[in-house]
């Protein structure tokens, strides 16, 4: 599996991916400067990490989500390549029309950082086939913007379709109440594009790859883009 | 030309930043303080000196960049 991983001003999170999919794949993906107008030839995968671009101004994801670069990575999402958002990677896919919503300001106006568990709500995708329907997982969680929101119809069509990823949960598999640290609607900690084929959630699985640091539960998720 | 564009937040929507301001306020002992909601201004200067033209010039910057229309709306005040 060939894997770009998109580098923005202020994206902090691309080494953590670059180390996930390297030890899961054993090739190393390539880092694409947000300025470049095409991906390396044969990129299966296109990975927009986490951080902060461009210090969040105007809204979180909002300048990078109309980089030069993303024009190249709405062709590949055409195509019906895969694409990966983690965390302000999810604020950009969203923000560049990649993914329906938007991520607003949490709830309770708090920067979420701690372990979260999340509950895995279909293990029939290329990115989760490796986990078990209904399976919780613990992974990291760190953001100030996860507030998932989107217009009733679209929730419905997301619900309706199957293409809620994962919900915030407790570690018994409850969802919602106060397992939700964000007030995301649905309780939604990630969604997929109709075809399945793009990802955004907040959670931070490419930090919980080896149990050196606490768990290995985001691992799956890179085993399972691996096989697809 | 000069123009002022105004984005706020839809109606409905939580506004946590607004609703810790109207704390603050209310903290300060302002009498009467019944909501704040937070939004933005951009104060942009255009080359343009057609009013329709700018005003379409700016729809497009609001549609395009400025506003997230899912979750705002925006006001155009050309000077």
């Amino acid at each position: 599996m060939r894997a770009a991983i998109i580098l923005f001003p202020g994206s902090n999170r691309e080494g953590d991916v670059h180390r996930a999919l390297a030890s899961v794949t054993g090739q190393n993906p390539a880092i694409v400067w947000h300025g470049e107008h095409e991906l390396p030839a044969g990129t299966d995968l296109v990975v927009l990490p986490g951080g902060f671009s461009y210090g969040d101004y105007l809204r979180c994801g909002a300048i990078a989500a109309r980089s030069p670069v993303m024009d190249a990575v709405r062709a590949h999402a055409r195509r019906g390549g895969r694409v990966l958002g983690i965390c302000n990677g999810f604020q950009i896919a969203c923000e560049a029309g990649l993914l329906p919503g938007v991520l607003m300001r949490n709830k309770n106006l708090r920067f979420a950082c701690h372990m979260q568990h999340l509950r895995v709500e279909r293990a029939d995708t290329g990115f989760t086939s490796h986990y078990r329907k209904f399976q919780v997982i613990k992974v990291a969680i760190a953001h100030g913007e996860g507030n998932y929101t989107a217009d009733a119809e679209t929730l419905a069509r997301l619900e309706g379709e199957g293409r809620v990823a994962f919900r915030y949960c407790d570690a018994q598999g409850r969802v919602g109440g106060g397992a939700n640290p964000n007030g995301s609607a649905n309780d939604i900690a990630g969604i997929y594009s109709d075809n399945l084929k793009v990802l955004g959630l907040m959670p931070h699985p490419e930090n919980l790859i080896d149990p050196l640091v606490g768990g290995t539960d985001g691992r799956a998720l890179f085993e399972s883009l691996l096989a697809a | 030309m000069k123009a002022n564009i105004i984005v706020t937040l839809k109606n409905g929507l939580l506004d946590p930043q607004g609703k810790a301001i109207e704390g603050a306020l209310k903290s300060l002992d302002i009498p009467g303080v019944e909501s704040v909601r937070q939004g933005k201004i951009f104060e942009v200067e255009l080359a343009e000196q057609d009013r329709a033209k700018a005003q379409a010039l700016l729809k497009t910057a609001c549609e395009k960049l400025l506003a997230n229309t899912i979750v705002e709306n925006y006001r155009i005040e050309l000077a």
